[in-house]
C-alpha cells in the first residue's frame, strides 16, 4: 500500500499536532509512537510527549483513566511537542472531555462514536452526547464507529471479542496515516516482528490498520490529505530517543570511554525507573544495575561501589532525592565521584508523579546538612540528556566529587530525533585512579588545577587508606576536629567545585546576541523558551535567550552575558528557585519572572504573550 | 581465592596508625585485636580487606584498621558493604555495627543484606544500649531498662538479633562473648571461608552506660554453667563438670545433667549446624539460660554478589557487542541526507 492519494488535492503544512487520547488501556502511547517513528523515517523533525495517568489501570471510561500521547511533526525545526492541537483522536467521551479544551476552533476531531453510550457519557460526565451538541460547531469533527468497524474487519481472523477490540486503535492509527499521507509498511513491521509467535494478532493488527486507511480514503466527510515535507536536518543517521534512554546511553558510553565499569544502584520511582529498566538491559557491557531496597541503599552501594572503582551513579526523583541527601553529603565529604540522577516530577511529597516540574533545583543545590557543595548539570531536551549524562560522568571522576543531573519528566519521556554518537567523538574522560605512590599514600593530597584529590581503590596494594564522614586533615585524611582545618576543608570542597567552571563551556545566546530582553531558563523547559524566542527574534524583537545547562558552577560569563541585555526574564517550572540563585549571585541586576506549576510544560503563547507584555512595557 | 603468594603478615600489619579512642576497659579493644589476630590466618592478601561501618561507638573500627576502609552514616554499612561486593566480588568485606547502627536505623539493610546473602562478615557489637549518644535505650535493651530516655523503664520490646537474623533467612549465625578472644579468632577465620552473609554478635559489654549487662554469662564464677558452645558434629554438652547438656522435651529445648534420670551422653542433641531446617538453629539462638556460643548455623548457600558475577560473566562471553556504538546504531535508524 502506498501514500498515493489521487483523488483529492494534498494540502501541504509546515507542522501539525497529533494527540491520540483514549483509555489508559486503549494502547495510545503504542499509536503515538507509531506515527511518531513513521513520521521520522518520512524526514520529519518530531518532538513527542506521552501523558498518562498515574493508575496503571484506572476504570475503563473515566476521565482520572484517560492516556494521551501527543506528537508534533514539522518540515522545520522542532522543539516542543506543541502546544494546540491540529488533530484529536478521541476513543471515548472521556478522552473527549478532557482534552478538546487544546483544540482550536476549525480543527479536527476523529471519535469512535461507538464509545458514545449513555454509559460511557456519564461515566465521562456528560449530561447528553456533545457530539449531538452545538459545542462540536467550531470543529471539523470526523464521527466514525471505529470499534464496530475494527470488529468487522477483523471478525474471520478469529480472537475473541476483547483480544479483537484491543486493535481499534490501529484502524485510528490507520485514518490518521491515509489524513497524513504516511506509509503503512513501518508499522507491519512492527506488528510482525513484535508478536512474532502471535500470528493471529499480526493478522488482526494489520487487518484494522489497512480498514482504517482505506475507510478514511474512501469516506467523504474527511477533509483532503496533509503532507508534510522532510525537515532540513543535519545530514547522519538518525534514531528516535527519549530521554530516559539517552541518560542510559550517555552513562554507558562514559563508562567505555573512561574504561570504568557502570554500576547503579536504584529504587523505582517515576518518571526515573525507565534508567533502570534500560541499564539493567545491558549486563552484557558489565553493567550492573542494583535494584537496593530503598532509596538510601540505592545511593549508598553507589558510594559503596565508587569506592571499589566503579563508574557509580544512582537514578531517583524528588522524593528520593530528598531520602538520598545525607548519603550525598558523605560523598561530598569523602570526596568520591558519582552521578545522581533526579529526573523531576510535581511535588511536594509524592505530588504528581507523571507529571514535569522544575522544583528540585534548590534541593539539589543545597538539600544537605552543613556546607555541602556539589556540581549541579541539567539536561535541556531529549536526545541531550545522552551528553549530559556523560558530562556528568567526566566531571566526577575527574573533579572527585559528586554531581546531580537534573532531567525532568517531560524530557524523559519526550522523544526526539537524534543523530547517533559514538563513543570515539566524545571527550576523554581521564579517572583519577592511582595504582602506586612514593611513601605513604595520601588520599587527600590535590592536583593543583582542580583541587581533586586521588582516587586509590581496594586491591590495589600499599595505597590502603580509611576514608569517612567524619571532618578530615587535608592531604593524610585522618580524622581531624582542629578548627582552623575544618575551615580550611570547607573552603576547599567549595573552591573544587568552583573551579569546574574551568572547564565547562560559556553561556551562548539564542537569538539577539543584546538588546531588550534576555529569556533565561534551564533544563527542559529550552523546546518551549526557544521556539517563542526564536519567533520573536525573526519577527525584529531585539530578544535572546539565554539556557542554563551548567548551574552549579554557573558558566564564568554569566555576568557578562546579563550585561548585554536591558531586561532579564527568569523562566522555571516552580516558584523561582532559579530565580533565587541568580539574585543572590548576580545582585546587581533586576530580574522578572515567570513562573508556572501546573505539571504541564510552558506553551509557547503563554510565552510570547509574556515576553511581548514586557518588551512593550518599556 | 586461594593465593599461595601472600606475604607472611602479623597482627601489627593490620593495626593503624591512629589512636585508639574506646573507653579504657570497652571489649571493642579485644575484638579489635582479634580481628587483627585472625587476619594474618586468613588467605587473603591485606590490599583485599575492606572494613565499613556506620556510626556508633563501633564503627570507629575502620580507623583502627590499616586496611582499606571506610567510616559511613548511620545505619547504613550494610548498604556500602552491598555496593562495594558488587563491585569487586574478590574483596573481603566486614562490616563493623552496633545494636542501633544495624538494627534500628539500618533495620532495613540488615535484613536485606540476609535476604540476599551477600558475601561480607557482620560483626554486630551489641551492648544493648546507645553509647556515642550517651546512654539511650537501643533496640535490644531489656524490658524495664532504665536508660536517659527510659527513665521509668524502657517499654520496647528488645529484638534478639539471632531470632532477626535467621528469620530473615539467615544462613550463618554466630554468638560470642565481648571478651573471649580466643572464640572470637576462630569464628572470625571461620567466617572468612564461609560464602555468604555472616552474622556474628558480640555480646559487648558498655562500661560506662550499660555495665555488667552480659554478667550473668560471662562472670569467672558463673561461666562454664552459663555459656553453652556448640561445636559442629559434637554434642552441646557445657557445664563446670562437662556433664550438662541438651535435649529436646517436645518442642522445647531442655537442659538436663548426664547421669541424672537416667540421661547419657548419648541423649544429648548433637550440633548439625549445616542443617538447612532453621528450626533449631533458631530455638538455640533464643535460649538464655545457658546462652548459645559458637557458629550456630552455617548453611551453604548461594550468594547474590556471586550470581550478578557469574551472571554477568557469562553474559558479556556470549555478547556479540564489543562497544556501545554498535547498541546506538542497532534497531530502528534511519539516513537524513
Amino acid at each position: 500500500m502506498t501514500t498515493e492519494n489521487t483523488q483529492l488535492e494534498k494540502q501541504s503544512l509546515k507542522n501539525v499536532v497529533i494527540r491520540f487520547v483514549g483509555d489508559s488501556g486503549d494502547g495510545m502511547q503504542l499509536t503515538g509512537t507509531q506515527f511518531s517513528a513513521t513520521s521520522a523515517l518520512l524526514g520529519n523533525d518530531i518532538a513527542t510527549f506521552p501523558n498518562y495517568p498515574s493508575e496503571i489501570r484506572a476504570p475503563q471510561g473515566t476521565v482520572y483513566g484517560v492516556s494521551g500521547f501527543q506528537v508534533h511533526i514539522g518540515e522545520s525545526s522542532i522543539h516542543t511537542p506543541g502546544d494546540d492541537v491540529d488533530v484529536l483522536v478521541a476513543m471515548n467521551p472521556a478522552a473527549l472531555k478532557t482534552n478538546i479544551g487544546s483544540v482550536p476552533p476549525g480543527k479536527t476531531i476523529i471519535v469512535d462514536t461507538d464509545n458514545f453510550t449513555k454509559k460511557n457519557l456519564s461515566k465521562a460526565g456528560y449530561e447528553g452526547n456533545p457530539l449531538l451538541t452545538k459545542q462540536m460547531d467550531p470543529f471539523v469533527v470526523i464521527e466514525a464507529p471505529i470499534t464496530s468497524l475494527t470488529r468487522e474487519a477483523i471478525k474471520e481472523v478469529g480472537l475473541d471479542k476483547s483480544s479483537a477490540d484491543r486493535s481499534k486503535n490501529m484502524f485510528a492509527l490507520g485514518m490518521v496515516y491515509w489524513m497524513f499521507s504516511r506509509p503503512l509498511e513501518h508499522t507491519i513491521e512492527f506488528f510482525k516482528k513484535k508478536f512474532k509467535n502471535k500470528p493471529l494478532v499480526i493478522e488482526a493488527n494489520i487487518r484494522a490498520l489497512k480498514a482504517g486507511y482505506n475507510y478514511a480514503q474512501t469516506l467523504e466527510l474527511m477533509p483532503s490529505p496533509f503532507v508534510v515535507l522532510p525537515a532540513k536536518m543535519e545530514p547522519g543517521t538518525y534514531r528516535i530517543i527519549n530521554g530516559n534512554t539517552a541518560t542510559a546511553w550517555g552513562f554507558m558510553a562514559a563508562a567505555e570511554k573512561s574504561g570504568l565499569e557502570l554500576y547503579l544502584g536504584s529504587y523505582p520511582i517515576t518518571p526515573a525507573s525507565d534508567i533502570l529498566h534500560e541499564l539493567a538491559k545491558h549486563l552484557h557491557f558489565g553493567v550492573k544495575a542494583f535494584q537496593a531496597e530503598d532509596e538510601i541503599a540505592g545511593v549508598v552501594s553507589t558510594i559503596g561501589a565508587s569506592f571499589a572503582g566503579e563508574l557509580a551513579i544512582t537514578t531517583t526523583s524528588g522524593p528520593g532525592l530528598a531520602l538520598k541527601g545525607e548519603a550525598i553529603g558523605l560523598a561530598v565529604m569523602m570526596e568520591m565521584p558519582m552521578v545522581i540522577v533526579n529526573v523531576q516530577r510535581g511535588g511536594p511529597s509524592t505530588g504528581l508523579p507523571t507529571k514535569t516540574e522544575q522544583s528540585d533545583l534548590l534541593q539539589a543545590m543545597y538539600g544537605r546538612n552543613g556546607e555541602s557543595p556539589a556540581i549541579v548539570i541539567s539536561a535541556s531536551t531529549p536526545e541531550n540528556c545522552f551528553d549530559y549524562a556523560f558530562i556528568a560522568s567526566k566531571l566526577a571522576v575527574e573533579h572527585m566529587t559528586p554531581v546531580i543531573l537534573l532531567t525532568d519528566g517531560y524530557i524523559a519521556n519526550g522523544s526526539a530525533p537524534w543523530k547517533i554518537k559514538t563513543v570515539e567523538e566524545m571527550p576523554e574522560i581521564k579517572p583519577r585512579l592511582v595504582k602506586e605512590v612514593e611513601g605513604k599514600y595520601e588520599p587527600y593530597k590535590r592536583d593543583k588545577e582542580t583541587l581533586a584529590r586521588t582516587w586509590a581503590i581496594p586491591g590495589t596494594p600499599g595505597l590502603e587508606h580509611r576514608i569517612g564522614g567524619l571532618e578530615k586533615q587535608d592531604v593524610t585524611g585522618n580524622v581531624s576536629m582542629d578548627p582552623e582545618n575544618h575551615q580550611h576543608m570547607t573552603k576547599i570542597r567549595q573552591e573544587k567545585v568552583e573551579r569546574v567552571a574551568n572547564y565547562i563551556p560559556e553561556l551562548q545566546v539564542e537569538g539577539a546576541q543584546e538588546g531588550d530582553l534576555l529569556v533565561v531558563g534551564w533544563g527542559g523547559t529550552f523546546g518551549s523558551l526557544f521556539t517563542a524566542v526564536n519567533s520573536m527574534y525573526e519577527n525584529g524583537e531585539k530578544i535572546g535567550l539565554a539556557h542554563f545547562n551548567y548551574i552549579n558552577p554557573l558558566p564564568k560569563n554569566t555576568k557578562e552575558v546579563f550585561s548585554r541585555f536591558k531586561k532579564i526574564i527568569v523562566c522555571e517550572l516552580n516558584m523561582g528557585q532559579f530565580y533565587m540563585i541568580l539574585k543572590s549571585k548576580f545582585g546587581e541586576f533586576d530580574y522578572y519572572k515567570h513562573n508556572k506549576v501546573q505539571g504541564l510544560p510552558f506553551s509557547v503563547v503563554e510565552l510570547m504573550n509574556k515576553f511581548q507584555q514586557i518588551l512593550d512595557n518599556k | 581465592m586461594t593465593d599461595t603468594n601472600k606475604p607472611v603478615y602479623t597482627f601489627k600489619d593490620f593495626a593503624s596508625d591512629q589512636e585508639v579512642r574506646w573507653c579504657p576497659g570497652c571489649d571493642d579493644y579485644v575484638v579489635l585485636r582479634s580481628i587483627q589476630k585472625a587476619l594474618p590466618l586468613m588467605n587473603k592478601k591485606k590490599e583485599d580487606f575492606v572494613f565499613v561501618s556506620g556510626i556508633g561507638c563501633s564503627s570507629r573500627f575502620p580507623y583502627y584498621m590499616d586496611t582499606y576502609g571506610i567510616h559511613g552514616i548511620h545505619g547504613r554499612a550494610a548498604a556500602l558493604a552491598t555496593g562495594i561486593k558488587l563491585a569487586n566480588h574478590d574483596l573481603s568485606v566486614w562490616i563493623a555495627t552496633g545494636d542501633g547502627d544495624a538494627l534500628a536505623i539500618g533495620g532495613n539493610h540488615f535484613i536485606h543484606l540476609i535476604r540476599r546473602n551477600i558475601d561480607v562478615n557482620l560483626v554486630l557489637f551489641n551492648n544493648e544500649i546507645y553509647g556515642l549518644t550517651k546512654g539511650q535505650f537501643s533496640p535490644t535493651s531489656l524490658l524495664g531498662q532504665k536508660t536517659k530516655s527510659s527513665p521509668f523503664g524502657n517499654i520496647q520490646p528488645p529484638f534478639h538479633p539471632g531470632e532477626l537474623a535467621i528469620g530473615s533467612g539467615s544462613k550463618f549465625f554466630a554468638r560470642v562473648a565481648g571478651g573471649d578472644t580466643k572464640l572470637q579468632q576462630s569464628i572470625f577465620v571461620e567466617v572468612e571461608k564461609f560464602e555468604g552473609a555472616a552474622i556474628i554478635e558480640v555480646l559487648q559489654n558498655c562500661v560506662i552506660f550499660n555495665d555488667g549487662a552480659y554478667d550473668k554469662y560471662t562472670d569467672k564464677a558463673v561461666k562454664m554453667d552459663a555459656q553453652l558452645r556448640v561445636e559442629h558434629g559434637k554434642p552441646m554438652i557445657f557445664g563446670k563438670e562437662n556433664n550438662k547438656g541438651l535435649v529436646l522435651d517436645g518442642l522445647k529445648l531442655k537442659v538436663v545433667t548426664i547421669g541424672e534420670d537416667g540421661i547419657t551422653e548419648d541423649d544429648i542433641l548433637i550440633h548439625d549446624a549445616l542443617d538447612p531446617d532453621p528450626t533449631l538453629h533458631l530455638m538455640l539462638a533464643r535460649l538464655e539460660m545457658p546462652i548459645v556460643v559458637g557458629v550456630i548455623r552455617a548453611v551453604p548457600g548461594k550468594t547474590v554478589d556471586e550470581m550478578c558475577n557469574l551472571r554477568l560473566e557469562e553474559t558479556r562471553a556470549k555478547s556479540p557487542f564489543k562497544s556501545v556504538n554498535e547498541l546506538f546504531a542497532s534497531g530502528e535508524t534511519y539516513e537524513v541526507k
